[in-house]
């Protein structure tokens, strides 16, 4: 190997780094997660700052829990939590040797991901059809801009989920150590996706 | 990875504690329910408010503790967390401004 090859691999990717106390993988996930709490933090500061605003919330009046589909978005909250844990067994399944195991929960958790979005899109079109864009008003500009950015936080675990799952889990029968740690931060991800929808589901359609 | 009891090296110890997430998986699914129950029954807003918020963070310390293994984790990541909270309740209160703005025109 040259020595250029050597310096390009990414050091700290099984052994903790001596300063941290953890892999580096694993502190780069924490450290983009901090940035992503800023960024829903930002967006649901200035919902709260529309809401209090208005004088009255929805601005066209009525309930948000009339205007948007609760039973949908209950179900969808339950797919999310389901695919937490499943997420959390694929996990588990590499840190007790079993990659068979790993590809069953992995296969489950990115198939509920494709259910959440496959909701997601019949409340979207629903909306559609009755005219209500997210120009209609600040309430549907605020519905669709945070459902909006998480559901495309769902694309991005769908996309990572699979490449661990497919051509990522080739690491697996050389480091499978290294592998365990993708897939744990992957999850830590996948996690933080469904924290934020349990967070948007109360403050988007129940109050 | 140190061996810790959130990290245990042997498989067989492992699955003896994954008992924990299938307690955390059911009770985020009873909050759930207990979540959109409350909204039917038409409480006033603040009340309402304050439940819904009130459920939602325990749920999502039950997520952030368990599933993303925060009740045992390094310093670092802590010291990483409570600089975001920090930040994140500045960004909160930011709009609170416009109140004060209120008061002094």
């Amino acid at each position: 190997m040259s020595e250029y090859a050597a310096d390009a691999l990414i050091p700290h990717t099984v052994e903790p780094h001596p300063v941290t106390g953890i892999p580096n993988g694993k502190f780069g996930i924490w450290l983009f997660l901090a940035s992503e709490v800023m960024l829903f933090g930002a967006l649901f500061s200035s919902y709260v700052l529309l809401r209090t605003g208005a004088p009255h919330w929805p601005p066209e009046g009525g309930l948000s829990s009339e205007i948007l589909n609760v039973p949908l978005a209950t179900l969808n909250t339950a797919v999310l939590i389901t695919s937490s844990i499943t997420m959390v067994l694929a996990w588990a399944s590499c840190k007790m040797g079993r990659i068979d195991r790993f590809r069953l929960w992995m296969g489950a958790t990115i198939a509920l991901a494709f259910v959440f979005l496959v909701v997601k899109y019949f409340e979207y079109t629903h909306k559609f059809e009755l005219g209500h864009f997210p120009s209609h008003d600040n309430f549907y500009a605020v519905y669709f801009t945070l459902t909006g950015l998480h559901g495309l936080h769902v694309i991005g675990g769908i996309v990572v989920n699979t490449y661990l799952l497919t051509a990522g889990s080739r690491l697996w029968t050389t480091e499978p150590v290294h592998f365990t740690n993708r897939v744990e931060n992957a999850g830590l991800y996948w996690h933080f996706v469904d924290l934020v929808w349990i967070f948007l589901f109360p403050s988007l359609y129940l109050l | 990875m140190a061996e810790t009891a959130e990290h245990p090296s042997s498989p067989e110890e492992f699955k003896k504690h994954l008992g924990k997430y299938y307690v955390v998986f059911v009770a985020l699914l009873c909050l759930t329910a207990i979540t959109v129950g409350v909204s039917y029954l038409k409480l006033n807003r603040p009340l309402a408010i304050a439940i819904a918020l009130i459920i939602a963070t325990v749920k999502a310390g039950m997520v952030a503790g368990v599933f993303m293994h925060l009740i045992s984790e390094k310093k670092v990541i802590y010291a990483v967390l409570i600089l975001t909270a920090a930040f994140f309740l500045v960004v909160l209160l930011l709009p609170s401004l416009t109140v004060f703005e209120g008061v002094a025109a």
